[in-house]
Formats: C-alpha cells, sequence, structure tokens
C-alpha cells in the first residue's frame, strides 16, 4: 500500500505523476501533495495516473477535491494515462462526463 | 505512618541494598517501584526530595557540594513534572472523549436502524458490513401510503464523524420526503441540493435509489454515481447490470438524475450493492464480475436474505476474512 507522487511545475502547468495504490491510507498524502496546486488563479494541473494500480472511492474523493477546487479559481485539471478499472469508476460516478479524462492509450495507431 | 513516609522507608531499603551490595534484586525492585510511584502520581521533583531525604540518612557524611547539585536537578525536574501532570490531565480528557463517541457511535445506529419492509408478493433482504468501526456505507428502506416501498443505498466517502452526520442528513431527509414526491430522481436531485450546500467540498456520495411499486409490480430507479445493481431474470436465469448513468451527489447543484424503469416478473430479483463488493480484493487480484454473479446464482434459489448472508459468507471466505472495504448487499426478489 503505497503511493509515489512525482510533481512537475513547468510553463504553467504542473504535471504530477503518480505510481501505486490510492486507498484510505495513501490518499491523504496525494491531496496533501496536490492541493496547495490547485489553489492558484488559473491554475492547470495534469495528473498522470498510467502508474496507478488501485484505487478506491477515497481517492475518487481526492479527485473530485481537486476538481472543485480549481474550479473555484477558473483552473484546469486533466487526467491521463488511465487503467479501464480506473475508468470505470470514473465512469460509473458520472465524473467522466465532467472531467476531462483520457485513457490509457492502446498498443498501435 | 503517612503515605510520604511509606514510599520513603521503601526507597530508602532499595537505596540501602543497592548501596551495600549492588544486586540485580535491587534494580528490580526500583523498577517496580518506580512503576508505583508513578500509579500513585508522584512527581518527578518529589522523588528527587525522596532521594535527597534517604541519601542524607544513609550517608550523611556526602560533600555538600552533591547534596546542593540536586537542589539544582530538582528544580530542573519541575517542569517535567508539570508536563507529566498535563499529560495525565490530556489522558483523562482523552477517556472522556473516547467514551463519547461511543456513546455518539451506538446513538448512531439506533438512529439510523432501518426495518426492512414486509410487502406480500416481494421479498427483501439486506445485509451491511463495516470494514472498521464506523461504516460509510449506508442503506434506508422507507414505505409509503400506496403500498410501495422506497429503497436507497448510499457510500459516503470520507469517514468519521462528518460522514455519521450526513448519513443522518439522507435519512431524515429521505423520511421527510413528500407523499407525492418520493420517485428516486427527485429523491437523488432533492438530496444532491442539500449535500452540496451542507458538505465539506472534499466528502462526496454516491447513491442509488429505488422505488418498487407492487401495485404494476416496476422497479423504478436512478443512480448518483452508485455501482450499478443487478437485474436477475428469473425465466432465462440472466443476469444484467442495473446501468443508470448520473453524477455523485455533492458535486454540482444543478444535476439532474435520469430514472429508469423495469417491469419485475415473478421469480425475478433486483440486486443492490456497494463497491465493497464488486471491489472485492483477494489474494489473486480483484474479483470478476462473472465470479460475484456464480455466487449469487448458486443461491438465487433461497430467501432474500439467505442469499444476501451467503453471498456475503462467500466473499468473506475470498478475503481471508479481513474486510478491505464496507460490504452491502440488498435483495429484492417477486415471489407470486
Amino acid at each position: 500500500m503505497n503511493i509515489s507522487i512525482d510533481v512537475q511545475e513547468r510553463d504553467h502547468q504542473t504535471t504530477i505523476t503518480l505510481a501505486g495504490e490510492i486507498d484510505a491510507y495513501t490518499a491523504p498524502k496525494l491531496r496533501e501533495a496536490a492541493f496547495p496546486y490547485t489553489e492558484k488563479q488559473h491554475a492547470n494541473v495534469v495528473i498522470d495516473l498510467s502508474g496507478v494500480t488501485y484505487m478506491d472511492s477515497t481517492g475518487l474523493g481526492v479527485f473530485v477535491g481537486l476538481f472543485k477546487s480549481l474550479n473555484a479559481n477558473e483552473g484546469t485539471l486533466e487526467l491521463n494515462g488511465l487503467s479501464d478499472r480506473l475508468k470505470r469508476l470514473f465512469d460509473i460516478t458520472g465524473l467522466a462526463d465532467i472531467m476531462n479524462i483520457n485513457p490509457k492509450a492502446e498498443g498501435g495507431i | 505512618m503517612s503515605f510520604r513516609d511509606t514510599m520513603l522507608d521503601e526507597y530508602k531499603e532499595i537505596l540501602k541494598t543497592y548501596i551495600n551490595d549492588q544486586t540485580e534484586q535491587a534494580l528490580y525492585m526500583s523498577q517496580k517501584f518506580s512503576r508505583k510511584s508513578i500509579e500513585y502520581k508522584i512527581s518527578p521533583e518529589e522523588m528527587i526530595s525522596l532521594h535527597k531525604t534517604s541519601i542524607m540518612e544513609l550517608a550523611p557524611d556526602l560533600p555538600e557540594s552533591l547534596l546542593l547539585s540536586l537542589d539544582i536537578l530538582l528544580e530542573v525536574m519541575m517542569s517535567y513534572g508539570l508536563a507529566y501532570r498535563e499529560h495525565q490531565s490530556l489522558r483523562t480528557i482523552q477517556r472522556e472523549l473516547i467514551n463519547e463517541i461511543e456513546v455518539a457511535a451506538n446513538m448512531q445506529q439506533t438512529l439510523l436502524g432501518t426495518q426492512i419492509p414486509h410487502i406480500s408478493s416481494v421479498d427483501i433482504g439486506a445485509i451491511s458490513v463495516p470494514a472498521k468501526q464506523m461504516s460509510g456505507d449506508y442503506y434506508h428502506f422507507v414505505s409509503h401510503e400506496n403500498g410501495a416501498v422506497s429503497v436507497a443505498i448510499a457510500d459516503i466517502i470520507g469517514k468519521g464523524i462528518p460522514a455519521a452526520l450526513c448519513m443522518s442528513m439522507i435519512k431524515y431527509s429521505m423520511d421527510s420526503m413528500p407523499e407525492n414526491s418520493h420517485t428516486p430522481g427527485d429523491v437523488l436531485e432533492r438530496l444532491n441540493r442539500v449535500v452540496e450546500q451542507n458538505v465539506d467540498p472534499t466528502m462526496f456520495i454516491t447513491m442509488f435509489s429505488g422505488l418498487y411499486n407492487p401495485g404494476n409490480h416496476t422497479f423504478y430507479y436512478s443512480s448518483a454515481g452508485h455501482e450499478p445493481g443487478f437485474y436477475y431474470n428469473g425465466e432465462t436465469g440472466a443476469f444484467e447490470e442495473l446501468k443508470a448513468k448520473g453524477l455523485l451527489l455533492g458535486v454540482d447543484k444543478k444535476a439532474k438524475y435520469r430514472e429508469y424503469e423495469r417491469k419485475v416478473e415473478v421469480g425475478d430479483a433486483i440486486l443492490l450493492m456497494s463497491d465493497g463488493v464488486t471491489e472485492c480484493r483477494t489474494k489473486d487480484g480483484f474479483i470478476e464480475i462473472d465470479t460475484l454473479v456464480g455466487y449469487i446464482e448458486k443461491y438465487i434459489h433461497l430467501g432474500a436474505q439467505d442469499i444476501a448472508d451467503k453471498v456475503y459468507k462467500e466473499l468473506e471466505f475470498l478475503q481471508d476474512f479481513q474486510l478491505r472495504d464496507d460490504f452491502t448487499l440488498i435483495i429484492i426478489k417477486r415471489t407470486a
């Protein structure tokens, strides 16, 4: 049950690369690390989830929180590299309709 | 003999034994003495004063400088004593708080209790097992004057007291809905507005809301981002997901919830669940939907409550009896 969080800031964009599991135990770490970047005006936050092997509803809660915070500050949120299982979570919860979500690229063109 | 004198005598005895022949026994005695003095709330500075009195009696020819140094040590220990007393009083407060939370948790259980309704021709069963002390899952039934039954199953994301308060909010909003507006879509829209306004922004709720009308045996349902349930067709033996689209409660106050309906025939069943059921993790990975459906199939001929209990037992066994997530399963089966 661990998570690695890597943050890079470049050209008005914050890229957060995550790997590991997002559950009740790791979600607070993610929230703490990512939240400050959503509180700036017009922030653009891109989160790469291709290394995430598991996420439960607590994890989803963090993304809703980030999304709401960015919306309040007129920023944008983009989630990339979601596995099928993660994509399903965002689909079921209706979040896929209101958030910018890009699943993992399939092999080949 | 005062308490201080008793302690003094005991301490002097230990000190004497050790000065004379440095035995392990004396060291062991002093450990015991230390536990006893903590129990009787003797502060560190009092211990030093005890030590000074004892040593002055046992070795009257000690150099003056050593005795004087004990005065300084005593002064220095004063703050430790204060810190220790503060720790003691915090522990008392903490114990009181734990008791109060326990009382609140029990009260919550009573307040949130829901009765499984009995209606002719429909058999209903439900099981909800928390992974930890307080559950984030919640289900509730409301019986209406016209014989219809509302059912709600919710997963509150965010734990502890805020989640508990949130559950009460759901329950009372549902109970106090006017008789003419208990359609599942209405219920969700109303709750969504309540949740959006009142709840901490990182907390949200997934909820499946249903209404069974025994008059025409139709099940009406809407979902706010909740795990889809299953529909069991008694004639063909097929299972299908009860798909419904809708956003989580508490994200967007203008969210609309579409209503779906399903005609229920004799022998058909509706299965509602929390994500603790479908996200059940075994040592080999996640449970496959087919495996879950397999278990339900195995017991579908039983009564609704038996199905719920038996499926839970199977999944509990799969996870080596260690639930990682709250587990809730509701079965509604048309019998006649």
